[in-house]
């Protein structure tokens, strides 16, 4: 029962970034491209995904408990730091050059196209290195 | 190359995530951030927390059919750059989403509607970059 809620709130995630176009880089990479083919769509995107949050938030949150767990995970860093940036940095960069974030990518993996998937395996292995030399670090 | 300008079909397509965001939060009280959910699988805290994550992330894959069974077109995916691009780029999000701990959906919008500080910084800094990228890319390397 649990899982299959899951699958369905990944659907209509799914669903979302498909109709929203974020799942297509070229649509991506023009919203970001202001002072040439710019196409203002991702502003809606985020407009509508933020505003729905931020309500829905308000009315779940006070609730105290979620319906299938004990407790609300919440991030609960507050420290900005040079991590923080300069992490937002480089993939800003790789959002620039290829248009594909993690959000608008792994939805577009059901399209099955081989650059999806070429992405993808490159995001993965570049997540799994930082974290395995980041959690070296700690150890240290 | 252009691409339509969309806003209504956006903003619905916005609103969904949305929904979804406020509904795994009011289930497993988890924030929809796909970083934070892929980061998961990698490295599960048990077999339980692994598949959910798996759960969600196929329920993503289906997003794509959906529309097609709604509308009879698949949607459109169109990256036409280098494979090499695609590597590099890759490469920089998955280092870049992993030291700053979330990416578009998870600070862009389950951070933002939560008024985290630390988000807003992590967008300004994104969508600056990303913007500048595409700005050197496409005026000053390929002008």
């Amino acid at each position: 029962m649990r899982l299959i809620v899951t699958y369905l709130i990944g659907v209509i995630f799914g669903t979302g970034i498909a109709v929203a176009g974020m799942a297509n880089p070229a649509k991506v990479l023009n919203f970001f491209d202001i002072t040439g083919t710019w196409d203002p769509s991702l502003a809606f995107v985020m407009g509508g995904a933020l505003a729905v949050t931020f309500v829905g938030y308000r009315l779940v949150l006070p609730k105290g408990v979620p319906l299938f767990d004990s407790k609300f995970t919440l991030p609960t860093s507050r420290v900005i730091d040079a991590r923080l940036i300069g992490g937002a940095a480089i993939f800003g960069i790789g959002w620039g050059i290829t248009g594909f974030c993690p959000g608008g990518a792994l939805p577009a993996l059901g399209t099955l196209l081989p650059e999806v998937w070429t992405f993808i395996a490159a995001m993965a292995l570049g997540m799994v290195a930082t974290s395995f030399v980041t959690e070296k670090k700690k150890k240290a | 190359m252009e691409t339509a300008f969309t806003p209504l079909q956006s903003l619905f397509g916005g609103s969904l995530i949305g929904l979804s965001a406020v509904l795994l939060m009011l289930t497993l009280g988890r924030v929809m951030g796909a970083t934070g959910i892929l980061a998961g699988v990698f490295a599960p805290a048990s077999q339980k927390d692994w598949l959910w994550r798996v759960a969600v992330i196929l329920g993503m894959m289906t997003g794509p059919w959906v529309v097609f069974l709604a509308t009879g077109k698949m949607p459109v995916v169109e990256a036409e750059m280098s494979h090499n691009a695609l590597v590099v780029g890759g490469v920089l999000v998955g280092i870049g989403v992993t030291l700053g701990a979330g990416c578009t959906s998870g600070h862009g919008v389950c951070g933002l509607a939560r008024m985290s500080p630390r988000s807003l910084v992590a967008v300004l800094v994104f969508m600056g970059f990303s913007v500048a990228t595409v700005y050197v890319l496409r005026h000053v390397v390929g002008a």
